[in-house]
């Protein structure tokens, strides 16, 4: 494998990592919240079992956020010197704010985890719910940190330098609104519906367990609502590239050629050589009306962008594909959850609609790394966009395939490690807490 | 503001030493005691450091986060260069924090736990040895920019007897620290007088890893000895970790615990100010002798405006809460002794 490309495998793993235990770390605090909020209202002892069992879960993630989030802070040096040199101080006010995100964050959730019984109940239950909002601060910040990358703003690049440096505009940069809207609901949709999902599992073997009924409820809600507003702001999303990067908007269409009323397509095999997309359904004028609100407007085609300067059509197009093919399924499992939860109740006991929510398990998180492959693909060769190339941009140090091969292996255990844990979490409820099962009363 | 981030660059630094410095300690302290003891020290460290440590390596990601927004050619020129050691530590951090969390929350307890102990001891191990060599290679002009082939380059930069001596050193103080701290925390006489003999043996380690520093630093020809003696600030700083080397061991032998913790991150304060004064501000010095300083290397004017600003701003939000963090469970340890 050439430094190039190892470089670049070794910064999508760290990030693809990263962005899933950083997710999990940003919502299900608020989910926690909410049934520890129940808890004090009612005085319900399942409320309480399952606040301690979530708070287990996010102390997990939260470490492990922490330790890929610290690694990738080097990593950005270690592996992309020249872009940290020059960008390091334009993009960096985010991350400045993000340290103080963090801190609160952390600090907070010592308060959380180890206060029960030691604090005031609201203060208590207060804390925990600072520990979601700075989490997911500090998602926006970081993200408008990328979106800078996608659309640079806060300098003047003057003959290969950067000149009237602004990092304040440069972080209020046209993409960071659509961005950082976008992956927040990206964190509830994925997280919802990877939570909901184990609980409805856990339904499915045993109806009657009260702790998996008010879980599963609780993550469903969050993520339906997340679900459902998610395509509108992915609308937004696709106007703003249009506007901003057609090249990757195109990537991401696979649209060879300019066209006026252009179509929208779904599916399809893209032909880099002969610019042809095959086994493909049109939807006419559809894609002009997305980009431009407009059905007659004329989308930038490939044709109009510099060869060396154009995206790989292939990957970008298939992950846009996944990406909004499971935005809308999971559309649809929420409208079908509401649906069940206004009108018709039964369906909520019914194993077909348990498995449908079994089956999404990894559908958010399949569609959120599909997206930001769209986004990060989709605006090669650039890694500072129409600035600097990422080839320009890499560590000149060789063997980075070997250190790529190395962080594959360590986040390839530390999954399996989680996972085992959670498995085991999910396994003792029911000798843990009283309220995991009808039959095992256990008292502690 | 160019004063306010570099103070908070290296108070930042100072204070991941102290305070995530006693932490890996913790983990060198686990790794050197005896097995019927182990369970014991466990119990205690993890009361100890439990709900504090992910806070304490906050101050790492600040100081990073200071380093690209305000020094980038310097963090670029130490990724480059350093980037082996810098990956190693990463690898130790990535196994410390996790083992220390799943050992805790693995809710079945059997023969996993002693997989997480071992990555656990060994990783608190490695992680300050190699921050210590990274330190020890920035500041001894070992690091060569101009080198033709890849180990010099990227492998003697770090690979030498001073910096490995930093290393060792810097595991002993952290040893040390958690030692000390580690005193205070204990709930009976017994584990007490064990906490008070290993913060003398790690005093005794770090005296001596110390004297071999000095030794590699004559023979690699890093001016330590004049930075420390032949000036005032470097002099009297050494002096007073000395003398307070004296007080401490009799208030060790006497028991004192607070004024113990207070007086030990003193003594290791004035170790940091006594070597790192005499350069400052020069903050990388490389082969050529160019040295790298952090005046010269600043950021533009406006990114060292905001970054100051956010840093007062972040620092007004987080102190007291921090301090009410400290405070909360120094109290409710001293209350009931249980978590
Ligand atoms: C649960 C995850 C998820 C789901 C269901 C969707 N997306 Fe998405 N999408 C993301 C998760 C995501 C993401 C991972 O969060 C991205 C990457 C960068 C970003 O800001 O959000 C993203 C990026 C992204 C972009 C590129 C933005 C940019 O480069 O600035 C567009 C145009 C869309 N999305 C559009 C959509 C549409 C039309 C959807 C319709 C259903 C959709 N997304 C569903
Ligand atoms: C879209 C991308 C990202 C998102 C949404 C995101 C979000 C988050 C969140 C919510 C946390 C808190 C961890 C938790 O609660 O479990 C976190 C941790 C962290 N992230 Fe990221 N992050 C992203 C990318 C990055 C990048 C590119 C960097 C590095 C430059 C980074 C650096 C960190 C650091 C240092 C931490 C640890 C701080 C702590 O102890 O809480 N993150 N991230
Ligand atoms: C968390 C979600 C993210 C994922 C899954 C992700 C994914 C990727 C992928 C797949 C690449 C390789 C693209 C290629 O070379 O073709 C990449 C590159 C990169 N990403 Fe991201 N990214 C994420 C967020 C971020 C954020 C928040 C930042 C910075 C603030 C960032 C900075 C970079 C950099 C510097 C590169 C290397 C240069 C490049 O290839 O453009 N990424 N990322």
């Amino acid at each position: 494998m050439d430094d190039f490309l190892a470089a670049r495998s070794q910064m999508a793993l760290s990030l693809g990592f990263h962005i899933i235990y950083a997710c999990i770390g940003m919502v299900m605090p608020f989910f926690m919240a909410v049934s520890h909020y129940k808890w004090l209202r009612t005085g319900r002892p399942v409320y309480k079992d399952l606040t301690k069992a979530w708070s287990k879960g996010v102390a997990i993630f939260f470490a492990t956020g922490a330790v890929s989030g610290t690694v990738l802070s080097f990593e950005l040096g270690l592996l992309w010197p020249e872009f940290m040199k020059h960008a390091g101080p334009i993009f960096g006010m985010p991350f400045s704010l993000e340290g103080t995100a963090f801190f609160i964050e952390a600090i907070a959730l010592g308060f959380f985890l180890y206060g029960w019984e030691k604090l005031n109940r609201w203060f208590h239950w207060f804390t925990g719910l600072v520990v979601g909002f700075s989490g997911l601060a500090s998602g926006i910040l970081v993200v408008a940190a990328n979106a800078w990358m996608n659309s640079p703003a806060g300098f003047d690049f003057v003959d290969g330098k950067y000149l009237n440096v602004d990092p304040v505009a440069a972080m209020f940069n046209k993409a960071w609104f659509s961005q950082a809207l976008h992956m927040s609901l990206a964190a509830f949709a994925s997280t919802g519906f990877a939570v909901a999902g184990v609980h409805a599992l856990m339904l499915l073997r045993n109806r009657q367990s009260e702790f998996h009924a008010k879980a599963f409820r609780i993550a469903a809600v969050f993520a339906c609502i997340a679900a459902l507003l998610q395509p509108l702001s992915g609308d937004l999303s696709a106007k703003d590239v249009a506007q901003r990067q057609p090249a990757k908007l195109a990537a991401m269409e696979a649209l060879y050629r300019t066209e006026r009323s252009a179509p929208l397509i779904i599916g399809g095999i893209p032909d880099d050589k002969t610019g042809q997309v095959h086994a493909k359904i049109e939807i006419p004028g559809l894609l002009s009306y997305m980009a431009h609100g407009e059905w007659q407007a004329e989308v930038t085609g490939l044709d109009k962008i510099a060869p060396a300067d154009r995206p790989p059509v292939a990957v970008t197009h298939y992950a846009f594909q996944i990406m909004v093919g499971i935005g809308t399924l999971l559309m649809i499992i929420s409208l079908v959850y509401f649906i069940a939860l206004a009108r018709k109740r039964s369906w909520l006991e019914k194993s077909w609609f348990l498995k449908l929510f079994v089956f999404a398990i990894p559908l958010g998180y399949i569609a959120l790394e599909a997206g930001w492959v769209v986004t990060e693909v989709g605006r090669q060769p650039w890694i500072i966009y129409g600035v600097m190339r990422t080839a320009d941009a890499v560590t000149p140090m060789p063997g980075i395939a070997w250190s790529f091969y190395l962080f594959s292996a360590i986040y390839l255990s530390l999954s399996l490690i989680v996972i085992f844990l959670l498995y085991r979490q999910i396994k003792m409820v029911p000798v843990l807490y009283s309220s995991g099962s009808s039959d095992l009363k256990k008292t502690h | 503001m160019e004063a306010v981030v570099i103070i908070f660059f290296c108070v930042s630094i100072l204070l991941y030493f102290l305070l995530g410095g006693a932490d890996f300690g913790a983990g060198i302290v686990e790794l050197l005691t005896s097995r019927k003891n182990l369970s014991k020290t466990r119990k205690t460290m993890y009361h100890a450091i439990g709900p504090v440590w992910e806070a304490n390596h906050m101050w790492l990601i600040i100081a990073v986060v200071i380093l690209f927004v305000g020094f980038p050619s310097i963090y670029s020129a130490m990724s480059v260069y350093l980037h082996i050691p810098l990956a190693i530590m990463l690898i130790g951090i990535i196994a410390r924090g996790t083992a220390f969390v799943f050992r805790h929350y693995d809710a079945v307890k059997d023969r996993m736990q002693q997989t997480y102990n071992r990555i656990f001891v060994y990783s608190s191990f490695i992680t300050p040895l190699f921050l210590g060599i990274i330190a020890g290679s920035v500041i001894s002009r070992h690091i060569d920019t101009g080198a033709r082939n890849f180990a010099d380059a990227y492998i003697w930069g770090w690979l030498n007897g001073f910096s490995i001596s930093v290393g060792l050193f810097t595991v002993a103080l952290c040893g040390f620290l958690a030692a000390i701290y580690l005193i205070g925390e204990a709930d009976d006489a017994a584990d007490r007088q064990r906490f008070i003999r290993k913060a003398k043996q790690m005093n005794l380690a770090a005296v001596a890893s110390g004297c071999i520093v000095f030794v590699f630093a004559e023979q690699d020809g890093v001016p330590l000895r004049s930075w420390i003696f032949e000036n005032p600030v470097g002099l009297s700083a050494i002096t007073a970790a000395t003398l307070s080397l004296v007080v401490l061991w009799y208030l060790l032998l006497r028991g004192k615990t607070r004024v113990l913790r207070i007086l030990a991150g003193f003594q290791v304060t004035m170790i940091l100010v006594a070597i790192s004064y005499a350069h400052f501000p020069y903050f990388l010095r490389l082969k050529n002798g160019q040295d790298l300083s952090l005046y010269e290397h600043m950021a533009p004017e406006k990114t060292i405006q905001t970054l100051g600003v956010a840093l007062l701003a972040g620092s007004l939000l987080i102190l007291p809460f921090l301090g009410y963090l400290f405070y909360s469970f120094q109290r409710s340890a001293e209350d009931d002794g249980t978590a």
